[in-house]
């Protein structure tokens, strides 16, 4: 294989990775944006959704089969219902801690990722999960690089879900009061926006879209547990971080980036692939010391 | 002058002023520990322009506040149109139509200049009478249109002055609350805002104006209120406060 078709290989393998970066992470950074939150249980809702999904595909295969017609149904009900769990966390965990100092909001994320996690090793002993589907192995090749359809549905999938949203915040008038929220919410109010219910909204969307990557990547690697969620929440946190935290495309440029450089920091010579999370939360603190507000993030004065 | 208001009425009070818009009776206000009303009265009527003056800290701000939602009562009541709104969140209030216009401005920073029009008319769910709404805005403040695409922070001072009012103005207000509309302007960007207030009045709206230059907004208002430590310590007609100089010298510490 000539040095390129490596390349290209890299690419595409990145950009898998980089779509579920991506959607994990703008959840991270919707909720950072209109409550100031860094909400350390969003991981473990991907985590949710991977099994609600997996749930929902042994519900639904019956009738639709387990290839991506039934997973993107599964995905569509573990997205509901993992959104309606999103707004269910805020209402009783955080919005009570709205007006607390915000460590304390910090540590009810740090415990809800717990009762989340638990929850899940209780119900299923700790076990890995077969997340079994229809999907084949097939795809097509361009020369020496290979392209597999499930890579192609996933990435154009996430691509869709990313294009919704940017659509939705950009054009619609709930997703300009979200973005309004985020600036000043006292504001909001004076002009008759109910806050609460966009920031119920929020939790909604950024809860679906790790449902949504949640059960996509059980379905694409195959098996699930309890513990999924937790390293990629800190790779989505450090994907926010990169694209500069509360900035919506940020986060899709984050998730990219990220999946990209891991893609390629797993090929550095005499560096073996073990040391990818070595890699990639180098480049966290990186950023955060060279770079703290990210590629397309505002400077903001606040203290914790 | 003060109208009889009782919690269950549904008609709206009159005074001698004219029908009553808006009234507050007797209200109280708190920081923490610290009161910042203390037994608060007013009346805003119908299609008048109202002020409050005061000096720093009098507690202006805060009865605008109180009004909007903002600041809870613990004592007293807060009508509109002669329904209690004191127990209604901010934004209900602000749906009932008071649109608070906050020093500062408070213009969203990172939206366009249309997108802060068009929230402050988030209420308003007709697309065509939204859209009337912002013609009749650009067509009040053009540079407002000239700059429709502008990220509204790149506005001067006055031309924020004129957003935050425009976006008022898209919510279609019953009661517009201002908070020194004035503040940090050349005097030449304040005589354009005092005739657009002015204008707007003319054009029905009734508004609660609260002024630190004194002589200003007794030459806009009809009616005009002195606040001092929280508490309401003198009212009347503004023409008559504008003669009675050494009453407003007194309370107002201006010189002339």
């Amino acid at each position: 294989m000539a040095w390129y078709d490596l390349f290209l290989q890299m690419i595409v393998d990145g950009l898998v990775l980089g779509a579920f970066y991506a959607l994990v992470a703008l959840g991270y950074t919707m909720v950072f944006g209109v409550i100031k939150l860094l909400n350390f249980a969003h991981g473990d809702l991907y985590m949710t959704g991977a099994f609600v999904g997996f749930g929902a595909l042994s519900l639904v295969s019956g009738v639709f089969g387990a290839g991506w017609p039934g997973i993107f149904i599964a995905m569509l009900l573990s997205m509901l219902a993992v959104g309606c769990l999103g707004v269910v966390i805020e209402r009783v965990a955080y919005h009570p801690m709205l007006t607390a100092p915000r460590l304390s909001i910090l540590i009810t994320a740090l415990a809800v990722s717990l009762v989340l996690q638990n929850a899940a090793l209780t119900l299923t002993g700790g076990q890995y999960t077969a997340f079994r589907t229809d999907l084949g192995f097939g795809g097509f090749s361009l020369g020496n690089l290979f392209l597999s359809w499930n890579q192609i549905v996933l990435v154009t999938t996430a691509a869709v879900l990313m294009i919704a949203l940017e659509l939705f915040v950009s054009k619609t008038l709930y997703g300009r009061a979200m973005r309004a929220v985020a600036i000043d919410k006292d504001m909001c109010r004076m002009l008759g926006i109910n806050v609460s219910a966009v920031i119920a909204i929020t939790f909604f969307i950024g809860s679906g879209l790790a449902a949504a990557a949640g059960t996509m990547a059980g379905a694409y690697y195959g098996s699930i547990w309890y513990f999924m969620g937790f390293l990629i929440g800190l790779k989505a946190f450090t994907a926010a971080v990169i694209g500069g935290i509360g900035s919506i495309t940020g986060a899709m440029l984050g998730g990219l980036i990220l999946g990209l450089l891991e893609s390629f920091g797993t090929h550095i010579p005499f560096i073996g692939s073990e040391w990818k999370d070595v890699f990639t939360f180098t480049i966290l603190i990186l950023v955060l010391v060279l770079k703290p507000t990210g590629l397309l993030g505002k400077s903001e004065v606040e203290r914790m | 002058m003060t109208p009889t208001t009782t919690a269950d009425t549904t008609v709206a009070p009159t005074s001698s002023r004219g029908e009553v818009r808006l009234s507050i009776t007797d209200v109280d206000a708190f920081y923490g520990r610290i009161q910042a009303l203390r037994g608060v009265s007013l009346d805003v009527c119908r299609g008048e322009i109202v002020t409050l003056l005061g000096s720093n800290g009098a507690g202006k701000s805060t009865t605008l506040k109180t009004i909007s939602g903002l600041v809870r009562t613990s004592r007293g009541d807060i009508q509109l149109e002669g329904q209690s709104i004191k127990r209604l969140a901010a934004h209900q209030i602000a749906r009932r139509g008071v649109v608070h216009v906050p020093e500062g401005r408070r213009i969203l920073r990172g939206l366009s200049v249309r997108e802060n029009l068009e929230l402050g008319a988030f209420t308003v769910r007709d697309g065509a009478l939204r859209g009337r709404r912002l013609a009749e805005v650009y067509a009040l403040f053009p540079i407002l249109h000239e700059r429709r695409h502008q990220d509204a922070s790149l506005l001067s001072g006055g031309q924020q002055q004129m957003l935050a009012m425009g976006r008022a103005l898209m919510h279609g207000p019953s009661v517009m609350l201002l908070d020194e509309p004035s503040m940090g302007l050349a005097p030449k960007l304040v005589t354009e805002i005092m005739r657009i207030i002015r204008r707007l009045n003319e054009a029905g709206t009734t508004i609660l104006l609260v002024e630190q230059n004194a002589r200003l907004a007794l030459r806009l208002a009809h009616y005009a209120y002195v606040i001092e430590n929280g508490a309401i310590r003198l009212q009347g007609e503004a023409a008559r406060l504008r003669e009675d100089a050494s009453v407003v010298k007194a309370y107002l510490g201006l010189a002339e």
